[in-house]
């Protein structure tokens, strides 16, 4: 009984001193990428790795954020080139491999400047502490270079047990022209409007919304839009404060995105609650659940 | 005792449930009157605004010197857009009034066009003047009307909250002025708006009145299963196939499935037999394949359709989709006009999202004409401090809805990426725009 527990002991405490030791080793060890190609609109864990590597040389100065943006086309194009291989903005094995082999990646570092919201750069040559700057910290802390290694230190060992959670790149792709915002609110009308609808019918609606600001006939803004008063129900009733669900901003998204299945449609009404003679003398396009979209 | 201790609680209870009432009432009363006002707000302001368009159309004709035209039509445009939004903001949508709307957009439309045309060049021809003339007839009986329709309202204290209930229940209320006002702007305005504009501002509805040509046999019911079995692999499950309707550009079907947890839908052309839309809603799972691997996807899946000659420009990443866009190419021309978006889910490289309207709209063997202008001499209309990356030839719808021909110019300036669009024709610098597309994740931070 007893030597078990003494195996026990010794087996515990031995992890105890490997686990901070492994970490130590994965400070110095350059990790390799992801298997995928990226290119400009990738975003996510090894983007982040890209742009920090393509900084490291100092090809890209902008923010690392995960995102793979302009800016990091036009670092991987130059890098391309600098280093003889074929300039096309793809980041494949050929040029992840040149990447590994002439730059350092700390990606313990990186990942809990991001997850800490910190301002951050990572050019090679600099020392790590130098590059930071804390978001909403005390004021001390971006004081003496002495407690500035030692807060690296610590929380190199604060963060063991999340270091396996990949942060989330602190940028999002948006569709050109519209802000989060805007698809939060259009998922807000849509969700209010036809959260019962089968998908294709959430993506009608949202679909109508778009076409609205684009119509000659309604206002040309999708805030004008969706609160034009006696335009949608749910605006009048209240329901498009309700919090809307991923499907109904997926909806939009794809709405955004060009897909349109209600026809160019710019009218539609539940033909079992509809009020108005006037919306049935429309021509009408299609039904998609509920609905009657038309013209 | 009891009773009488009874008597008063219930007295108290009365009187401050009285009390508790009137207030309610005077609070709703007040937030009534608040409505009440904004709707009068902007009612009055936009019959101020169409009376001054009225009067600054009356202008352009009496003007002689470009150089005060050009103001002027800068300010009927910015005239019409205010009135525009004052529409907007009535309780108007179920009332019939769109024909106005579209006539004050069209009258926006055209001052924009001549405002930024260079007059001294180009001087207002003689059917531009005609119409101008048309137009400021046209708004004087729109300005004639709704100050009639306001000063009944005014005279006998009409509400706007009244319209709202009256449009709401659609009551036919006989004597509701404001309505009936509103009606009578409509008719006037329909029975000259179509004819006017017909012939001098063609391009503005362009997509509207343009006739689509699709090529091919017309198919029916059977043929679109038997398109859709081959197309994704449906074998025994139960498809649900529809026409459209008479309001359709497009005559097409519409066909929904269920299948495994994952709900599909599509439309298809009757002529030809053209996939128009695709749309696959289902739990995505976490990312195995990269946007590159997608990206061969959409091509394959593309090719698949026979839609041959087109190259993709664009990929984004959207958790885990990845959106494509894809453009034609003719003579080694990137002919934006003919758009195509494909999504594909990056779980597993299905195609889960389609949308070819746009090329099958447009699409056409065109006349491209050779460039009067050299690459170079383009270049020179860029702004010099525009560090000029890529350059190509393409073809873009411009300002005015026509397609020109132009040079594509992708550069930098400082640390944003512009796309600049240069007229291969007369160097016109038809369209300068800042490409982003992240956005600081508001729910990290």
């Amino acid at each position: 009984m007893n030597v078990k527990k003494a195996i026990c002991f010794i087996a515990v405490f031995l992890l105890m001193m490997t686990i901070p030791l492994s970490n130590y080793e994965q400070d110095q060890v350059s990790e390799a990428f992801s298997a995928r190609t990226l290119q400009k609109g990738s975003s996510g864990d090894d983007v982040i790795e890209l742009q920090a590597r393509l900084q490291y040389i100092g090809f890209y100065n902008g923010k690392i954020d995960g995102i793979f943006g302009w800016g990091t086309y036009w670092a991987v194009r130059n890098f391309q080139k600098d280093y003889g291989l074929d300039i096309d903005g793809l980041v494949g094995q050929e040029t992840k491999a040149t990447l590994n082999r002439v730059t350092k990646y700390d990606k313990q570092w990186v990942h809990e400047q991001i997850r800490s919201g910190s301002d951050f750069t990572y050019y090679g040559g600099t020392p790590l502490n130098k590059q930071t700057k804390k978001k909403q910290t005390t004021t001390q802390q971006a004081a003496p270079q002495k407690t500035g290694t030692n807060t690296n230190k610590n929380t190199n060992t604060n963060t063991t047990t999340n270091n396996n959670a990949s942060p989330t790149p602190t940028s999002v792709n948006v569709p050109s022209g519209y802000s989060q915002n805007d698809i939060q609110l259009m998922a807000n009308a849509v969700y209010g409007e036809s959260r019962g609808e089968p998908y294709e019918g959430q993506v009608a609606v949202a679909a109508v919304i778009l076409n609205r600001v684009e119509s000659p006939s309604f206002p040309n803004t999708i805030s004008g839009v969706i609160f034009e008063p006696r335009a949608f129900t749910a605006v009048a009733d209240g329901q498009i404060w309700m919090t809307p669900n991923e499907t109904a901003k997926r909806a939009v998204l794809d709405a955004i995105n060009g897909m349109d299945p209600s026809g160019g449609a710019i009218y539609y009404f539940n033909p079992a609650t509809a009020t108005s003679d006037w919306i049935w003398s429309r021509p009408q396009i299609k039904r998609i659940g509920e609905h009657i979209f038309c013209k | 005792m009891l009773r009488w201790i009874t008597i008063v609680v219930l007295a108290v209870a009365v009187v401050g449930v009285g009390i508790w009432g009137y207030q309610e009432h005077q609070e709703k009363n007040a937030i009534l009157l608040q409505a009440e006002n904004t709707y009068q707000r902007s009612f009055h302001d936009l019959t101020y605004y169409v009376d001054l368009l009225n009067d600054k159309i009356g202008n352009v004709l009496a003007m002689n010197s470009p150089r005060s035209l050009s103001p002027e039509l800068a300010e009927i445009w910015r005239l019409t857009s205010e009135a525009h939004s004052e529409v907007g903001q009535l309780p108007l949508s179920l009332l019939p009034f769109n024909k106005t709307e579209e006539f004050l957009s069209n009258i926006g439309d055209f001052s924009y066009r001549t405002a930024v045309r260079e007059l001294d060049k180009d001087p207002l021809t003689e059917e531009e003047v005609e119409l101008l003339e048309n137009l400021y007839q046209q708004s004087g009986e729109i300005k004639r009307e709704l100050r009639n329709v306001q000063h009944l309202a005014l005279e006998n204290n009409l509400r706007w909250m009244d319209v709202q209930l009256a449009l709401a229940n659609n009551e036919q209320q006989a004597d509701n002025t404001i309505i009936d006002g509103f009606k009578t702007v409509e008719k006037n305005v329909e029975s000259y708006s179509e004819s006017t504009f017909a012939t001098s501002l063609n391009g503005v509805t362009k997509h509207q009145e343009e006739k689509i040509q699709l090529e091919g046999e017309n198919i029916n019911e059977d043929d679109v299963r038997k398109l859709a079995t081959k197309l994704f692999d449906l074998d025994g499950v139960d498809l649900k196939v529809t026409p459209t309707g008479e309001g359709s550009d497009i005559k097409m079907y519409s066909a929904s499935y269920n299948k495994d947890g994952e709900h599909g839908y599509f439309d298809i052309t009757e002529k030809g037999g053209y996939l128009l839309s695709l749309i696959i809603s289902r739990e995505m799972k976490e990312p195995t394949i990269g946007l590159y691997d997608g990206s061969e996807k959409a091509k394959k899946f593309l090719a698949n359709l026979g839609f041959e000659d087109v190259e993709m420009y664009n990929s984004v990443q959207y958790g885990n989709v990845g959106v494509y866009s894809f453009a034609s190419v003719q003579d080694n021309i990137r002919i934006y006009p003919d758009a195509i978006q494909i999504k594909v889910a990056l779980d597993d490289g299905e195609i889960v999202g389609a949308s070819t309207k746009e090329y099958l709209i447009n699409h056409q063997d065109r006349d491209i004409k050779e460039p009067k202008i050299t690459m170079d001499e383009a270049k020179k209309e860029v702004n010099p401090r525009v560090e000029i990356q890529e350059s190509s030839l393409a073809i873009i719808d411009n300002d005015l809805g026509e397609e020109v021909l132009c040079y594509e110019f992708i550069g930098v300036l400082g640390e944003d990426t512009y796309r600049i669009y240069i007229n291969a024709m007369d160097g016109f610098e038809e369209r300068v725009e800042k490409l982003e597309q992240a956005e600081i994740n508001f729910q990290t931070t």
